[in-house]
């Protein structure tokens, strides 16, 4: 009865008032850059003559974030527009529901503009219920280009030409690999090697589909093989080290190598490096694209102004003003392919070649490490074996067994 | 008028009573339904019976979670109360400045547990701390690296843990050697009795009941030891140094599976009830004596 008078209250005072659109969104994009790129969103927003509620929650890479909106659907009061990724969306879906803003979609070409692999992260049961902000690529590997000239060493473009390269370097005294000790990192090369290694089809049978055979394969032997070799190439003190931390040691000529995502990119770009003088970025040695992408999703709200909010804001999101700038400030490519990328750098545009080739020919595959690939559960449980063998004395063999387990255990 | 005055302690009582009826046990009911569910990122409340019992025992990072809980309370309870005892004795032995050494050891408890853990790390960080400066000295082989070795860092818990909670122990410890009747000890010493025989058959058994207090202050920061772990070693290397709240929070707030999350809390609350029980049981049974 209550609820009843409310909302009769809420229609009788909006009736008469032209309904402006209202966004309430969550996001944990709060440091420098991230923060400066939401910002550039909130002013297009107004201009649009919008009223945008912030609502920042940061901390734990998510988790806080993901915690408030938890709390704010349980209690019945969804905010417009969710910063979410990946297969959390359509779980989200399952859970709630999601508004489907088809309309804006259709009407703005996106099919047109996205490659389809990421269109499908975007849709829920085949209606758009995400709109994406950018793309990463999660395989790349970062070089400090005067430790290589010094020593002759080209970007690897094989694994054994990665480990005779390191090798090279270990002997000169030069640590191989700047890599921090954290689940997420290690998770991180394991993809690429994985990747490399094994090929894309490989990589989508294994760690997408979760197929049990391509698990225990020999194939996924050579991986953890390889990961042990990597492991002998990173220095003694790279237990809790951050990831920008280990950027920094190959800026600072302390180490060779890192294998990071092209958020690495904005910490050589922030401290005033140039790419092809400074440092060189190449994809990791094999082929295939990994990406992860952020998008916003929209949760189901009551009232014309919120619904207006919704279509206004998935439009400006996919805008290809707003793809541009969003993503020079953020160090990742417009998910959008037509955008004109004369201001971005050279990794940038390799990154946005490769994505369209590797978008034709399948190779173009979801990053499990960052939550593109695989749900919460199954991908937790992955990384576990990962960085548990990574950072102990496991052979192989335990490993991919290990890992063929925890995944059955975790559907 | 003399109602009241009969039921003011109930009324005073009452909203406490009834908020920890509803948070406490009112939530403890609410995570063991969970716990029996196939809740994932959302709470569904369709009872499935023990599967997510069966995945918890299933995973190794759990077992693992659970040796280092017992491997972790055990030492850090039993070695903060050795150390704490000794250092109360050696403080009572009547020494000068004994106020401004009890001060020293008991200024780590002032310290929050994230800042004793980043302190720590650094310390026995291989690259930065300990190991480096002996071999500063010219100690070219000296290794103490148990922070990067999986088999040993849950030691280095355990030794940031003790570092912080011995003063405390000896301040209980020392606050109990001062209340033991002095008649008692005089009469001893008269008698000739050896300083360590006073200490062993007089003193120590004097002071039962703090012992039994420091065992609950310390046990009770052991299961909470979260955010030491966090800040030293955050669950690594790999998941080796994980303890059941790490685990129950990655479960529940980075994985969203909170039915794996519930279930770790019930059998987190099934050992904190084991401790608890025989305690409660020994406070509450009529003594006999009196």
């Amino acid at each position: 009865m209550k609820s009843v008078m409310a909302a009769s209250t809420a229609v009788m005072l909006a009736g008469p008032v032209m309904a402006e659109p209202q966004a309430e969104v969550l996001h944990w994009w709060t440091s420098g850059g991230e923060a400066k790129s939401v910002a550039v969103l909130q002013e297009q927003f107004a201009a649009e003559g919008g009223t945008w509620t912030d609502m920042p929650v940061a901390g734990g890479g998510g988790d806080a974030a993901m915690t408030a909106l938890r709390a704010r659907v349980l209690s019945g009061n969804a905010p417009t527009a969710v910063q979410l990724k990946g297969p959390a969306i359509q779980e989200w879906y399952e859970e709630t529901g999601l508004a489907d803003i088809g309309a804006v979609a259709e009407e703005n070409g996106w099919a047109d503009v996205l490659p389809e692999q990421i269109a499908e992260h975007m849709k829920c049961e085949g209606e758009w219920c995400a709109a994406p902000v950018n793309v990463h690529r999660v395989n790349w590997i970062w070089g400090n280009k005067q430790i290589l000239d010094e020593h002759g060493i080209e970007m690897p473009t094989t694994w054994d030409e990665f480990n005779a390269a390191a090798e090279k370097l270990q002997e000169a005294g030069v640590t191989p690999l700047a890599h921090g000790g954290q689940a997420w990192q290690d998770a991180t090369v394991f993809e690429a090697v994985v990747l490399g290694l094994g090929g894309p089809e490989f990589f989508q049978k294994a760690l997408v589909d979760l197929d049990p055979e391509a698990l225990t394969s020999d194939t996924m032997k050579q991986a953890f093989d390889e990961m042990r070799t990597i492991r002998g190439y990173v220095d003694d003190n790279f237990s809790g080290r951050d990831w920008n931390l280990a950027t920094a040691m190959v800026m600072n000529g302390e180490a060779a190598f890192q294998i990071m995502g092209d958020w690495a990119k904005g910490e050589f770009l922030a401290a005033g490096k140039e790419p092809g003088t400074d440092f060189v970025c190449a994809p990791t040695p094999g082929e295939g694209f990994l990406y992860n992408v952020d998008s916003f999703a929209f949760f189901e709200v009551d009232g014309q102004d919120k619904q207006d909010g919704q279509a206004l804001l998935a439009k400006l999101i996919m805008g290809p003003d707003f793809q541009k700038t969003f993503n020079l400030n953020k160090g990742s490519i417009p998910a959008r392919t037509d955008v004109a990328l004369d201001e971005f750098d050279d990794c940038a545009m390799q990154s946005n070649k490769d994505m369209n080739e590797d978008a034709a020919d399948g190779s173009l595959l979801p990053s499990y490490a960052h939550g593109m690939a695989l749900r919460g559960a199954p991908a937790g449980a992955i990384t576990d074996v990962v960085t548990a063998h990574f950072n102990s004395d496991m052979s192989s063999e335990d490993a991919v067994q290990q890992l063929a387990d925890a995944v059955a255990n975790a559907m | 008028m003399e109602w009241l005055e009969r039921n003011v302690p109930k009324l005073v009582l009452a909203p406490s009573f009834v908020a920890i009826l509803i948070f406490v046990y009112g939530f403890i009911a609410w995570t063991a339904w969970i716990s029996l569910t196939k809740s994932r990122l959302m709470p569904k409340y369709e009872i499935d019976g023990f599967g997510q019992f069966e995945r918890l025992f299933a995973a190794p990072r759990w077992d693992v979670a659970m040796n280092n809980l017992f491997i972790f309370g055990g030492l850090f309870i039993v070695i903060s109360m050795v150390i704490g005892l000794l250092l109360a004795i050696f403080l009572d032995q009547r020494i000068r400045a004994e106020g401004v050494l009890r001060t020293v050891y008991l200024y780590p408890m002032a310290l929050s547990l994230i800042v004793t853990g980043t302190a720590w790390k650094w310390i026995l960080n291989p690259g930065l701390g300990i190991q480096e400066t002996v071999r500063g000295w010219g100690f070219e082989s000296f290794t103490f690296d148990w922070l990067i070795k999986p088999e040993m860092a849950i030691y280095t818990v355990v030794l940031a843990a003790v570092w912080q909670a011995s003063g405390f122990v000896m301040a209980l410890f020392l606050a109990g050697l001062r209340s033991v009747d002095t008649e008692i000890i005089r009469a001893a010493q008269v008698d000739g009795i050896p300083n360590h025989r006073i200490y062993s058959a007089i003193i120590i058994p004097t002071m039962a009941p703090i012992f039994l207090s420091a065992f609950i202050v310390l046990a009770h920061l052991a299961i909470k030891a979260f955010d030491l772990v966090i800040a030293l070693t955050n669950g690594g290397p790999g998941y080796s140094t994980d303890l059941p709240a790490t685990y129950m929070y990655a479960m529940a707030f980075s994985r969203g599976d909170l039915g794996q999350a519930a279930s770790s809390a019930m059998v987190m609350m099934g050992v904190i009830f084991a401790i608890v029980v025989p305690y409660l049981y020994s406070e509450l049974r009529p003594r006999r004596d009196h």
